[in-house]
């Protein structure tokens, strides 16, 4: 099957008529390698947590049919079993023209380990859609699959179209909408080419610094921070053959387009295409999932809503958005307020009030109940006078009577929550036990812990609840049956900006003010801007943290200036254009020229330290012939003296840390250095004077050389006397 | 077999996915999977017919359940049950025919052949409100009691079944199968021709230097106002944009290509332009039983501006459009409630749909209905295929020209629309 389908597809890329037709493939990873759901996800993956009582992996594949894509694969990680026992028993597995596949991995812990699995599968015959099973979305794919291709057939490097939308008049949007921190992205608008990624803007900082070789290369750049990313990529092949290349890619911003941004030397290009009218958005944490099911119900989604996806006739909507299947009960005295979901066989009780919440199927909710902005899932029973505001319950919790849940609560599966107990804002309860070690890294947290051991847990559960739960009853009241995850230090505060809750007054108005101060910094950025952000914005931090930086800064610079080096003596790179290479690295990270000798220098004696020698002898045989080579490049990088000051204490600096070999040779190298004409013998006088006063550590150097010194001072005394 | 179930879950699809768009293109589609459902399907020896009425129900439930707001698709459903019957009907009477059966029983022949295939429950149930079901056009036209011919059914059904199993049995199932497809193929032809049978007879209703306002597109309207153009009719046509879909400025621009003087105007000044209008043209969605129009939003605004100033409110309907259902029935779906997207931008108005902050409730709520209900006093006149009515006799020209409706036809909408039979009563009555 895989032959036959390579043979076709090398037939069709003569044809350009018949690659049209070369089907359209996706890749949906079912698993968000990310634990933001948890406690929830310990037990059911993500993809298949009910969105307006839809599992989510629904709403994307309902997407891809529509959109034209005919084979999906399922990258399945996390409880891939029960993901696969969803798909076949749905009616994805029966669909003429979308066939449905599913590839599991037991120890992938990233979207990039996914994408290098698929990779060796050699599934994937074209350009392909990438997408995660929590993207719901109802774009329409022709124009922007349209665009790539075109695209790529007039720049192979053109490899990947990432879809963005525009989403944010008010500074607070980003966060108080989907939860996620805000984006900055610098785009070209000609080409719509993306030029730069950041999704951790400095909050801190209030600056972003983008590479000055961006403002050169492209006419005009937009920097924007109204976009919201839709995490829908068209991806050539080439993408995951970049994915194993660079097996330490993992995430797909992160790593990967970053990585791409900032490679140059391959060159690849990765462009936007806005939507405008039509929805997508990603589900990646609590706030997301409150935000989009409301997108849902208010029908930003359409036609991917729950009355067209269940069909019209299980489920009604009313006047005020109000959806309803058919067959609830309902008692008289209930009232179902504006943009509520109630899902098949539910009943509710008198005087229950019930307002912009999902309520799943076959709940029982009593008498005298509140539930406000809440999300029920299936089988939930919640007794007489109970209270909930902006929780999530997932299946078959049971709820006492008199329980309250305070904004934020997330209750996990089979949850029991004892009589008139009121849990507290933002906890989270589970029948498992929090996992006790917690890694910083949260990717690679999620996937040891939920991959294998997951679902063993849950299994395990179920023979021996009792026991275990005996002694944490009365962490939920009487009757009670689960654990409250305790908060970790330092995020407690951090709670309230990804919790399905309404975020708090105070803290919004706080984010404001903060917004407002940063807009003020930004502002002022961009005014004196003119290519010097850089400059300016280093103003705003203290002088500490501005001298880390530019110590950073260096230590960057230089390895950039020692990769130029090396690439100009591997490639024979003439001494004209390596110079140019360099300058461009001195402007692009603000450095003067001094810093470009130094640099220099620097990498040319570790290349000639590093290059296989035997003897000392030998070694200065390689530096002699480096310097001889290279003597030009350094040259031009040498105005004054003081930047020939600065490669002798640089070759000093060498000597005594980086390359102590070549701590014997110092008087030698420096000889040869003054033969080649690269130092002049005042630098080298000047030197010795600036080290007569130093300590005697610091004149090792000078007393070795002494010598050297020795003769030069008499032999500007002859030429004087000349 | 796989392959029409394949088609049907297409098409099922499709239709789930609001993927169709507009009645016609709908109901040929919907005839078209008929008829290959009907080619398809292997007809025992005895009973036929039912073995098709059969396989072309259950295929009909699925498509009506997957789109209910697409009220074609049941329209086209009806139509091929009552092809079926209908052929099986001539056919049965020609066999008896070839048999020599005595003709003194041609009248009776006629009455048993027209019920001939009936399913005893809706006999019974046709005999149980025997007092409130009208005659029915077939019996009104042979003369015969009514009272009369509905008990006598159930008995001479079977007889008559009973003779034809000496006709040579398998060319006649080939037969009647041949001979519904070629009905189906008929109706699919009508459903493509409707638009041209319709503007054939636009001169008799534009007249010289008449202004005609529209609203919205419609393909039928376009063909209607062109066709008056090619007889050389000289007037002016306004048409409203459309709101929210702005298919007014495409109608507008087809129009524009075809030579017509236009002018066009926003929704709102529909009201100030009314006066000056002699004529409102506009297509439907649906056309209901009792003469109520399901048409695109706007329409009742317009129709109410017309009866204001007393002008003719005309609707431009293909006969698949018109549905034998009441619009006050609870289960006929009469809106639907498309994305908010159509009417504002979803990134300017971000901030508005904005649940982190406040209440956790959005204050603003965006309603985007597809369709408006015109009630039939407000509809001066319908032109069909068949030519031009008045509302109040819509159900008749059902009748007359379209199938006439029988209680099976309503069992099958009361199997899948829940309905009682009594609606069905009330129908013909109306």
């Amino acid at each position: 099957m895989g032959a036959q389908k390579k043979g076709a597809t090398a037939r069709v890329s003569e044809d350009p008529e018949e690659l049209a037709r070369n089907p359209l493939q996706a890749i949906l990873l079912a698993d968000s390698f990310a634990t933001t759901f948890r406690p929830i996800t310990l037990e059911r993956p993500k993809v298949l947590l009910p969105l307006v009582n839809i599992p989510m992996i629904d709403y994307t594949l309902a997407w891809l049919e529509s959109a034209g894509v005919e084979e999906v694969f399922v990258f399945c990680c996390a409880h891939s079993k029960q993901v696969i026992d969803y798909l076949e028993s749905s009616q994805w597995s029966s669909q003429p023209n979308f066939s449905v596949a599913t590839i599991e991995s037991h120890n992938s812990i990233s979207a990039g380990d996914a994408l290098r699995l698929i990779y060796e599968r050699n599934v994937i015959h074209g350009d392909f859609v990438l997408i995660s099973g929590d993207t719901v979305s109802n774009m329409l794919l022709t124009q922007a699959l349209q665009e790539h291709k075109e695209r790529k057939k007039k720049d192979a490097n053109a490899i990947m179209t990432m879809v963005v939308k525009q989403s944010k008049p008010s500074p607070i949007t980003q966060q108080s909408r989907l939860g996620t921190d805000e984006l900055f992205m610098a785009i070209n608008p000609v080409t719509k080419q993306l030029l730069c990624y950041e999704d951790k803007a400095e909050y801190s900082k209030g600056f972003i610094s983008l590479d000055k070789t961006l403002i050169a290369d492209n006419p005009s750049i937009i920097l924007h921070n109204d976009k919201q990313d839709c995490y829908i990529d068209i991806c050539s092949q080439e993408v995951l053959s970049l994915f194993t290349d660079n097996f330490d890619y993992q995430h797909l911003r992160r790593h990967f387009v970053k990585g791409l941004l900032v490679d140059d030397i391959m060159g690849y290009k990765i462009f936007t295409h806005e939507i405008h009218s039509s929805y997508a958005a990603r589900i990646d944490n609590f706030r997301s999932y409150d935000t989009i099911s409301k997108d849902i119900i208010q029908r930003w989604t359409y036609p991917s809503v729950p009355d067209v996806l269940c069909g019209s006739t299980a489920i009604k909507v009313e006047r005020q958005g109000t959806y309803r299947a058919s067959d609830v009960t309902l008692s008289r005295s209930a009232h179902v307020g504006s943009f509520t979901f109630i899902g098949q066989g539910t009943k509710i009780g008198n005087d229950t009030k019930i307002s912009h919440s999902v309520v799943g199927e076959g709940c029982t909710i009593g008498s005298n109940v509140t539930i406000e902005g809440s999300y029920i899932w299936n089988n939930v029973t919640i007794e007489d006078g109970c209270q909930l505001r902006h929780a999530i319950v997932c299946d078959g919790v049971i709820m006492k009577s008199g329980a309250v849940l305070q904004p934020g609560v997330i209750l996990s599966f089979k949850v029991v929550v004892g009589q008139q107990f009121v849990v507290p804002a933002y906890s989270k309860v589970s029948l498992l036990q929090q996992p006790t070690q917690q890694d910083s890294d949260e990717e690679l947290e999620y996937a040891d812990s939920t991959s294998g051991t997951g679902e063993l847990q849950s299994e395990k559960l179920n023979g021996d609840i009792a026991p275990d739960l005996s002694e944490t009853a009365s962490e939920l009241g009487t009757g009670g049956v689960g654990y409250i995850w305790s908060v970790f230090e330092g995020v407690q505060d951090e709670e309230w900006r990804h919790s399905v809750a309404p975020i708090p007054t105070d803290k919004l108005v706080k984010l404001m003010l903060d917004e407002d101060e940063e807009q003020l910094t930004q502002d002022g950025n961009v005014l004196s801007a003119s290519g010097e952000l850089k400059a300016d914005s280093d103003d705003n931090g203290s002088e500490d943290e501005n001298n880390e930086d530019s110590r950073d800064d260096y230590v960057f610079f230089e390895k950039e200036v020692e990769a130029t080096f090396l690439r100009a003596v591997h490639e024979n790179v003439k001494v004209d254009h390596a110079v140019l290479e360099v300058n461009a690295l001195r402007l692009s990270y603000n450095m003067a020229s001094v810093d470009c000798a130094g640099a220099i220098f620097y990498s040319m004696m570790k290349l000639a330290v590093e290059s296989p020698h035997s003897s000392a002898s030998e070694l200065h045989k390689n530096a002699a012939e480096m310097i001889t080579k290279w003597q030009k490049l350094l040259k031009s990088f040498l105005h004054d003296i003081d930047e020939e000051i600065e490669v002798i204490l640089k070759f000093e600096e060498m000597c005594l840390e980086s390359a102590k070999e070549f701590a014997a040779l110092f008087p030698q190298v420096l000889h040869l250095l003054y033969d080649k004409e690269i130092l002049q013998e005042d630098a080298i006088l000047r030197w010795a004077d600036e080290k007569e006063g130093a300590d005697e550590s610091d004149k090792v150097f000078l007393k070795r050389s002494e010598k050297f010194i020795q003769w030069l001072k008499e032999a500007e005394e002859e030429d004087d006397d000349d | 077999m796989p392959d029409t179930q394949a088609l049907v879950n297409d098409f099922l699809n499709k239709l789930k996915k609001r993927k169709i768009e507009g009645s016609q293109a709908t109901a040929k589609q919907t005839a078209e999977l008929l008829r290959s459902v009907i080619s398809q399907t292997r007809v025992p020896y005895t009973n036929q017919a039912a073995a098709l009425i059969q396989s072309v129900k259950a295929v009909g439930e699925g498509l009506i359940a997957a789109n209910p707001v697409e009220l074609a698709v049941g329209n086209v459903v009806r139509r091929v049950l009552h092809i079926i019957r209908e052929e099986d009907l001539s056919l049965t009477t020609a066999a008896m025919a070839g048999l020599n059966l005595s003709a003194v029983s041609d009248d009776e022949d006629d009455v048993d052949g027209d019920n001939q295939p009936v399913l005893s429950a809706a006999a019974i149930a046709a005999a149980s409100r025997s007092t409130l079901r009208p005659p029915s056009l077939q019996t009104l036209l042979e003369d015969v009691p009514d009272s009369a011919a509905v008990p006598h059914t159930s008995s001479s059904g079977g007889d008559s079944e009973g003779k034809s199993k000496s006709a040579d049995k398998s060319s006649r199932s080939r037969k009647l199968k041949h001979d519904v497809i070629e009905a189906v193929n008929e109706l699919i032809q009508d459903i493509n021709t409707c638009h041209e049978q319709i503007a054939e007879q636009a001169v008799e209703h534009i007249h010289q230097n008449e202004v005609i306002l529209t609203l919205g597109s419609s393909r039928t309207v376009l063909e209607f106002l062109c066709a008056a153009k090619e007889k050389k009719r000289s007037f002016r046509v306004f048409v409203a944009e459309g709101a929210p879909r702005y298919q007014g400025h495409l109608l507008a621009k087809e129009l524009v290509t075809r030579g017509l003087q236009t002018t066009l105007i926003t929704d709102s000044a529909i009201f100030a332009m009314i006066s000056r209008v002699n004529m409102v043209i506009v297509g439907a969605h649906a056309v209901m039983a009792n003469g109520g129009v399901i048409a695109p939003v706007g329409l009742n605004m317009v129709a109410l501006a017309a009866q204001k100033h007393a002008v003719p409110f005309v609707v431009l309907a293909g006969s698949h459009k018109l549905c034998p259902l009441y619009p006050h029935h609870p289960e006929v779906l009469l809106n639907e409630l498309r994305s908010p997207s159509e009417l504002l931008d979803f990134g300017e108005f971000s901030d508005c749909l904005d649940f982190g902050s406040g209440i956790g409730a959005p204050l603003l709520h965006v309603v985007n209905p597809t369709f408006d209900y015109v009630p039939p006093k407000l509809v001066s006149l319908f032109i069909t295929d068949t030519g031009g009515h008045n509302p109040s006799y819509i159900a008749e020209i059902y009748q007359l020209f379209v199938m006439s409706l029988r209680g099976e036809d309503m069992k099958f909408k009361s199997e899948i629309m829940k309905t009682n039979c009594i609606a069905g009563g009330n129908l013909v009555k109306s």
